[in-house]
């Protein structure tokens, strides 16, 4: 019907399948999670300092805990890494073995760090006690939060994958997980940077 | 035990001795049995929930999106006459019908009510509505989410309405400056209503924000490269870039607000190393991209009317492309200047007042355009293009006003004065306003098949126009004499009679919006002779005029190509026939209920975050995470509409084409 004369072709005859956006989407989505921790850091660069007479980053910091927390977190990047490419091989028993070992050293860093601030409580140094203390609970507990939801997330992935193995739809899943999880390193580097080797400092 | 389950929550948390919220009240309380009563005996609840509540057809989304914002928009401008009435008649020993504490909420709730729930809706309703027929999609990218945020921007319009009569909302102006915000100056509810109705309310906008960038990047039909996109889609993608990059740091401000206030923290206090302007910088870095939110969509809107009643492309498009790009950009070099007189010195201040004075050079570009269009064009002066020219006039008398307050040293003159509030009005109204009213004419026929009563709307174009001039010049008088905003008494008798004048056009834009509404109620009962049978009442330009007017539910039978700007134009200039055969089954996602129950969940959790109802907030965000996590063991989220379906709706498309033409 619509060929009559040698006009340009005005419509497809098949259906159009445009390219899949989920993955532009988590990392708009990430990006605006980006834009919230800068907030946080901004306001951690400007109240940082603000003791209010109460106790200073270089009393309060115990910088081989906060180490060992650094590395379980770095470690578990590399251990989602391992994941991927079980799962780019299409190893099922694999990927799960290797998020497990993920989610594991995902909650031991948030339980050091719950250990950390229930010591600087204790020690009256609350999220109460000075500005400081303030922007510090606030920007280290934001993250934790991130990664214990991230922890959520991995669970729910493992009963996902278990029940539907590597369909299209979960890899996707396991993707944006990883580009989550590996966000969370990277931010953390920033507040490790920031808050604890800055703040040791006089 | 009481305590944990009802915190704060009393009988004397009702309003029971104001006698303007008891009445507001009864009559909505009668209102919403009316309506309730109406749907149970016309059956309705079934088709409500099907077609509406659960559907993530983004034409239906975007129709909920206007019709929530027109709502509101009762509510914001009820406020706005109380408050007119108000600074008309307290003046001396009479102290009005307001007392502060009444008038300084309805301030606040005014200004909030009209930001977050009248211009967002209506512009986020609009961009969904239009957006992906323009650009030839089935739906939007992420059809669920899309749902899920517009319940999350009625959960938090409906805190905010609950405000009114459980408790009370904010006394502290829009934008809840501490340290008068804080706990220690608010102790009460008010600051804690705006937060969760904010923060409930912004998570919608920003997933509907990275939903329509992803959507116009990834699903534009073939051949519609970047500057081939209609100018709408184009400030669409540049204001739901500015979302994905402003809401953000609302949330986190607001975060930090209400840590301040629930945790005992010290971000925004006097005292333990607290500061108090980090809150105002922050906010206004949200605040300042938030206005070109809601005028780059205005401006899509013009430049589509425009190119369509002069009967000519679009002048410029390039130009017109660059300058809302410029205007993103540029939009977040400018919040300081909502507080040059906090004193951050004159080098600071100047960089500020320049930029902001630059951006004035793109949107002129803009204006410029828009005449150029009309010159040497054959202008129908339709409705919507009515509305157009209101705008350029309107419009760039409060950009000048504007670039005046650009001026620092004019500005420590003219801050918090009436002068300002009647610039952001001029632009506000005049922009946005008009800009949403004449889109809602112009796309009213695409979406119900009918157009909007003409005679009406010419009621309301006018009585608007009027009414704004008449209601705003007076506020430019007193602001430039040096009266304050948000004062509810006044002691000098000499300026009252510039009051009444506004309070006089406050009553013609009241005669205005209830003109609307009988367009509506008249274009609904007329809609026989109104109707539009071609799909296309205006002699459209772009693609979403080639399809039926309502369109089907898959939106196109078959993708378009796009060979052009102004592809439906090209298509009718090439004599393009519309395919009758050879459809193909069409895949579309399925509805569901789920962002209705998760946005409601939220609500629920708000409103017990609101009191300290510490039990029934954690079951709330207990059951809001496994209603999320159950949500997304769902895999079965789409199906085929088959090709016997799409034949007999384009049969009978087909059929009424011929039965008119």
């Amino acid at each position: 019907m619509s060929e009559t004369r040698a006009l340009p072709r005005y419509h497809l005859t098949t259906e159009h399948h445009p390219e899949n956006g989920t993955l532009l989407g988590f990392w708009l989505y990430l990006m605006s999670d980006c834009l919230v921790f800068a907030c946080l850091f901004a306001v951690y660069a400007v109240l940082g300092r603000h003791y209010a007479g109460g106790p200073t980053g270089a009393q309060l910091f115990d910088l081989p805990l906060v180490a060992v927390n650094t590395s379980l977190l770095l470690l578990s990047s590399i251990t989602y890494g391992f994941a991927m490419l079980a799962m780019k091989g299409n190893r099922l028993r694999e990927t799960l073995g290797w998020l497990a070992l993920t989610g594991a050293l995902g909650a031991g860093f948030i339980g050091l760090e719950l250990r950390e601030f229930t010591h600087l409580v204790a020690d009256g140094a609350g999220p109460q006690r000075s500005a400081f203390l303030s922007s510090f609970f606030t920007l280290v507990g934001t993250h934790g939060l991130h990664v214990s939801f991230g922890i959520v997330w991995l669970v729910t992935l493992m009963l996902q994958l278990g029940r539907h193995g590597l369909t299209a739809a979960n890899r996707r899943r396991v993707l944006c997980l990883s580009m989550f999880w590996h966000f969370l390193d990277v931010v953390w580097i920033g507040v490790f940077t920031v808050v604890y080797l800055l703040g040791v400092l006089p | 035990m009481r305590e944990l389950l009802f915190g704060r929550l009393g009988w004397d948390a009702i309003p029971w001795h104001e006698p303007i919220l008891l009445g507001t009240f009864i009559g909505v309380a009668l209102g919403g049995v009316a309506l309730l009563a109406v749907i149970t005996y016309f059956k309705f609840w079934g088709a409500l929930w099907r077609d509406w509540i659960t559907s993530i057809d983004h034409k239906k989304i975007g129709i909920m999106y206007v019709i929530l914002g027109l709502v509101m928009l009762l509510r914001g401008f009820s406020d706005a006459v109380m408050m007119r009435a108000q600074q008309a008649m307290s003046f001396g020993d009479s102290a009005g019908f307001l007392p502060p504490h009444h008038y300084d909420q309805v301030f606040t709730a005014h200004g909030v009510i009209m930001i977050f729930f009248v211009a967002m809706p209506l512009v986020t309703g609009l961009m969904n509505f239009v957006v992906p027929l323009q650009i030839g999609a089935r739906d939007v990218a992420f059809p669920f989410l899309n749902n899920f945020s517009f319940w999350m921007t009625a959960s938090g319009a409906a805190l905010v309405m609950m405000s009114l009569f459980v408790g009370e909302f904010a006394r502290t102006g829009w934008l809840a400056y501490p340290p008068l915000s804080g706990i220690a100056f608010s102790p009460d509810v008010g600051v804690d209503y705006y937060i969760w109705s904010l923060q409930i309310a912004g998570v919608g906008t920003l997933l509907s924000g990275i939903n329509l960038i992803v959507t116009i990047v990834k699903m534009r039909a073939p051949g519609m490269t970047l500057m081939k996109m209609p100018v709408f889609t184009w400030t669409a993608l540049c204001t739901n870039v500015l979302i994905v990059a402003a809401f953000p740091v609302l949330t986190a401000v607001l975060a930090l607000l209400s840590l301040d206030r629930y945790a005992g923290t010290n971000f925004f206090t006097n005292t333990l190393g607290g500061n108090a302007m980090m809150y105002v910088n922050l906010i206004w870095i949200w605040g300042h991209p938030e206005v070109y939110i809601l005028i780059l969509p205005a401006f899509g809107v013009f430049s589509e009317i425009v190119a369509t009643f002069a009967g000519k492309r679009l002048f410029g498009y390039a130009s017109m492309v660059y300058a809302t790009v410029v205007i993103t950009i540029l939009s977040y070099l400018v919040w300081l200047h909502h507080f040059f007189t906090m004193g951050s010195g004159a080098s600071v201040n100047s960089f500020f007042g320049i930029t902001t004075m630059i951006i004035s050079i793109p949107t002129g570009a803009k204006i410029f355009n828009w005449l150029f269009t009309m010159y040497h064009g054959r202008i129908r002066f339709e409705l919507p293009m009515m509305w157009t020219i209101g705008f350029i006039c309107t419009f760039t008398i409060g950009g000048m006003t504007g670039v005046l307050l650009a001026v620092p040293p004019a500005d420590f003159v003219l801050h918090n004065s009436l002068f300002l509030v009647a610039h952001f009005h001029n632009v506000i109204i005049g922009g946005v306003v008009f800009g949403m009213f004449a889109g809602i004419t112009y796309w009213f026929p695409k979406a119900f098949g009918f157009r909007l009563d003409p005679f009406w709307g010419k009621c309301t174009f006018w009585l608007w126009l009027v009414g704004f001039w008449i209601a705003f010049t007076p506020l430019y008088v007193l602001g430039l004499m040096g009266v304050t905003r948000r004062l509810s008494h006044f002691d000098d008798p000499s300026l009252q009679i510039w009051f009444q004048i506004a309070a006089f056009g406050a009553a013609l834009i009241f005669l205005g919006i209830s003109c609307f509404i009988v367009q509506i109620i008249v274009s609904i009962r007329r809609r026989a002779q109104l109707r539009d049978v071609t799909g296309d009442p205006w002699d459209g330009r772009t693609l979403e005029w080639s399809t039926s007017s309502p369109p089907p539910a898959y939106n196109f039978a078959f993708t378009p190509i796009v060979h052009d700007n102004d592809a439906w134009t090209d298509m009718k200039n090439n004599r393009y026939a519309r395919p009758l055969e050879g459809f193909i089954p069409i895949h579309m996602p399925k509805n569901t209920g789920a962002g209705f129950v998760i946005a409601m969940l939220c609500a629920a959790c708000g409103f017990a975050l609101i009191w300290h109802m510490w039990l029934p907030a954690a079951a709330a965000f207990a059951a809001l995470l496994v209603s999320i996590i159950v949500h997304t063991f769902n895999y079965d989220r789409d199906h085929h509409v088959p090709a016997a379906e799409v034949l007999r709706i384009e049969n009978a498309r087909t059929l009424s084409l011929s039965g008119h033409v």
